[in-house]
């Protein structure tokens, strides 16, 4: 009995071997683990696909089986007249669609708007696309070429034999496009003189930047877009009216120069001191330094943050609305007052406008 | 070249414009020259266009006769009131909607956020086309959306819609009832007042205990039924001082109760549901950011599930989704000003909408309206600053 203790219970035969798993793999197996894995969740599955059969059903039922495709008035889309229901009356985006997109661009000379459309898909492709090579050439093609090309291309030149289109007529998401692109091409290397501003060791530079960026991060778009549409023109001579499209393409892109620059910053900032210091030490002039050395690799990082810019640009446009300038938006809104589309039942909203 | 003292070149062979402290001198002394020649030709152009389109300039208007009226206004105001007190009401109208829809999509965007993560694949994939559609949709489309597309269905005061709780739902907007307190509220106000004090005290003493001893009193349940419980007691003891003016649906018309306009109520289900896609993409990403070693550890340690996410998980969450919040909150308030678009009257769109169409005003007005913005924005951060000082990680 010294040391060891009294056995009280010796396996005298092998357990049961436990049951196979029921699936490990296959859809039941799947829907076991990821809808029913609880009570609780199981519930919650049935519920859901309980609301979704409500919804979707009818989705598809008004926006494809019953909707109008064609139609040349709110007539062909009202479910009295035809006498039975109708869904969504696509025959109405389909009767406006060349206003949607160029507002009322001269409809002989949709051509060169069209080109304009092209020639920005070639740009962004070649931008964006990284198995195309030379960024270089990109870069100078999207952010010098292609604007000049683009104004004489949209506005006309008599010199060129393009006739004027002045910019009132000027609407849809061709507006859109060129305030994004305008804000793009701008925002881009204002950003970048910013951002270096915001970075000098010369307080006075540095200041002006630190004022710039914060104030415009501090107020909201439509406030600068006011400001550039109601004071801009009291800034300049009298005599030189600036075009209502234009006061608010200086907004937009004074707005996005100041969030390029808070992105470009924080680029700067992710460089290593190392590289600052070697630069440096190679004699490269401050310059040199930046355009050789500091702003490629600090581009590379932000390019996230960047493209995150341009989609909040994008969707920003939408604001140039409250402005009165025809985009996108403005231009459908626009064309749901058209008396032809008048709709049958009037919104409860619509007596406050 | 002799050396100097420092061993820095004594009779440097530099010129002068090659000096980095002279050039920069230089570059600074051009630029303010070029800052300051464009604000004077602004300023100058300025105030000759004003003088020649006789536009007053300065803010005498601010005591002068509004002569408009506004729908929702939060202190008395009438037409007869001055463009001042206009601008007050404009600013608290979006002061209003700001934080209601702050309280609204803070909620929204954190259950979003945590339902993002379900381990229910139906529920993660909903939240998931929640976010993406509200995400990546113009904010001014979504407010059009509701405005427009759900709140233009309404139907007439006669048919309102009928929601629990006595609330109406017609073109007028959302009428609730309407709280209204007797004299001796007051007592139940009190009592309410203090059990939160006793019970936050009583809190502060749990911790020290727990600290001493390593076991805490449960304080908690006792805090909570005592501050529900005591001042329900002094409601009634004190004869219920609260009653509700209820809206009733009447043959033509729905009378009583306060009214909540459309344009509000759309401003602020727009805001919300947009904010709250960004929200809740901030908190999903605060979460997992945790390692999945901090919650194998605490379930090591024995702390069951609830304990782990509010003791271990949500702490240090905290820490990377409190930044977030802030310039979530940030952008909210001013795209509040978006209420500009449906006539909601917020600050930009009394003052650099009616006052400046009546006073032709346009710098002072459009002045006033971004100081106001950049004031209540340095405001928020500084406050969200203090409070992420608070949650941050001490280090040494």
């Amino acid at each position: 009995m010294s040391g060891q203790a009294e056995l009280k219970f010796i396996r005298s035969h092998f357990s049961d071997p436990l049951p196979p798993p029921m699936r490990t793999s296959g859809i039941f197996h799947w829907a076991r683990e990821n809808l029913f894995s609880s009570v609780f969740n199981s519930v919650l599955t049935i519920l859901i696909l309980f609301g979704l059969y409500q919804v979707i059903p009818g989705m598809i039922d008004r926006l494809i089986i019953t909707a109008v495709w064609t139609a040349n008035s709110s007539k062909d889309c009202n479910a009295e007249l035809l006498g039975h229901p109708v869904g969504v009356c696509w025959g109405f985006v389909n009767a406006h669609w060349g206003y949607f997109v160029f507002g009322q661009y001269p409809e002989h000379l949709r051509w060169r708007p069209e080109l304009f459309f092209v020639l920005e898909a070639l740009g962004l492709a070649w931008l964006l696309v990284p198995s195309i090579p030379r960024k270089d050439w990109a870069m100078i093609y999207f952010f010098i070429i292609f604007p000049i090309v683009a104004f004489f291309l949209l506005n006309g030149s008599e010199t060129l034999g393009l006739t004027p289109v002045q910019t009132h007529f000027w609407g849809g998401f061709l507006v859109s496009i060129v305030i994004g692109t305008v804000g793009i091409v701008i925002s881009v290397p204002v950003g970048i003189l910013l951002a270096l501003g915001r970075r000098s060791h010369m307080p006075v530079a540095r200041s002006a930047s630190v004022v710039m960026i914060e104030f415009i991060r501090g107020v909201p778009l439509i406030t600068v877009l006011f400001m550039a549409n109601v004071m801009f023109p009291l800034f300049v001579p009298e005599g030189w009216r600036p075009d209502p499209l234009l006061r608010v393409l200086v907004g937009v892109a004074l707005f996005f120069s100041a969030y390029m620059a808070e992105t470009v910053r924080g680029g700067l900032q992710a460089i290593p001191r190392g590289q600052y210091e070697a630069a440096q030490a190679l004699g490269l002039s401050y310059w040199q330094m930046m355009v050789k050395i500091i702003l490629p690799q600090a581009l590379k990082i932000v390019i996230p943050g960047i493209v995150n810019n341009f989609i909040g640009l994008l969707k920003d446009t939408t604001l140039v609305a409250i402005v009165n300038i025809f985009d996108f938006l403005k231009v459908i809104e626009a064309s749901l007052n058209n008396p032809v589309w008048r709709l049958s039942q009037r919104l409860a909203t619509d007596h406050r406008h | 070249m002799s050396v100097g003292v420092e061993g820095r070149p004594s009779d440097s062979k530099v010129v002068f414009y090659n000096d980095p402290r002279i050039r920069s001198l230089f570059f600074q002394l051009l630029l303010l020259g070029l800052i300051v020649a464009l604000f004077w030709f602004a300023y100058d152009n300025t105030v000759s266009n004003l003088r020649k389109r006789n536009i007053a300039q300065g803010f005498a208007f601010w005591d002068v006769e509004a002569g408009f009226d506004i729908s929702q206004t939060l202190i008395s105001y009438s037409a007869a009131s001055s463009y001042g007190r206009a601008f007050w009401v404009g600013l608290l109208n979006t002061m209003l909607v700001s934080l209601v829809s702050i309280f609204f999509a803070t909620i929204l965007g954190v259950i979003i956020g945590i339902l993002r993560l379900s381990r229910n694949w139906l529920v993660a994939k909903l939240a998931m086309v929640y976010v993406e559609i509200f995400r990546n949709v113009p904010l001014l489309l979504i407010l059009y959306f509701w405005y427009r597309g759900v709140l233009g269905l309404l139907p007439e005061p006669r048919e309102s819609i009928k929601l629990p709780a006595d609330i109406l739902l017609n073109t007028r907007g959302l009428l609730m009832p309407k709280p209204i307190f007797g004299d001796a509220f007051i007592y139940p106000l009190i009592a309410f007042v203090s059990t939160v004090i006793l019970g936050a005290v009583l809190f502060w003493w749990a911790r020290r205990v727990q600290a001493r001893t390593g076991n805490r009193p449960n304080a908690g349940l006792f805090s909570t039924s005592m501050i529900i419980g005591l001042p329900l007691i002094v409601f009634f003891l004190s004869g219920s001082p609260l009653s509700f003016d209820v809206p009733v649906q009447g043959r033509f018309n729905a009378s009583g109760g306060m009214t909540l306009p459309p344009e509000f109520v759309s401003l602020v289900i727009g805001l919300t549901t947009y904010t709250a896609a960004f929200i809740a993409e901030n908190v999903r990403a605060g979460i997992v950011a945790i390692s999945k070693g901090q919650t194998e550890a605490s379930q090591a340690l024995g702390l069951s599930h609830g304990q782990t996410i509010r003791l271990v998980i949500m702490p240090q969450a905290l820490r990377v989704i409190v930044p977030l919040l802030n310039s979530e909150y940030l952008s909210l308030t001013k795209n509040s000003s978006l209420g500009v678009s449906i006539g909601y009257p917020d600050l930009v769109n009394v003052f650099t909408g009616t006052v400046l169409n009546q006073t032709g005003q346009a710098v002072e007005m459009v002045s006033v309206t971004m100081l106001v913005y950049l004031t209540l924005s340095l405001l928020t951060s500084a406050f969200m600053n203090w409070f992420n000082r608070r949650v941050a990680l001490v280090e040494r």
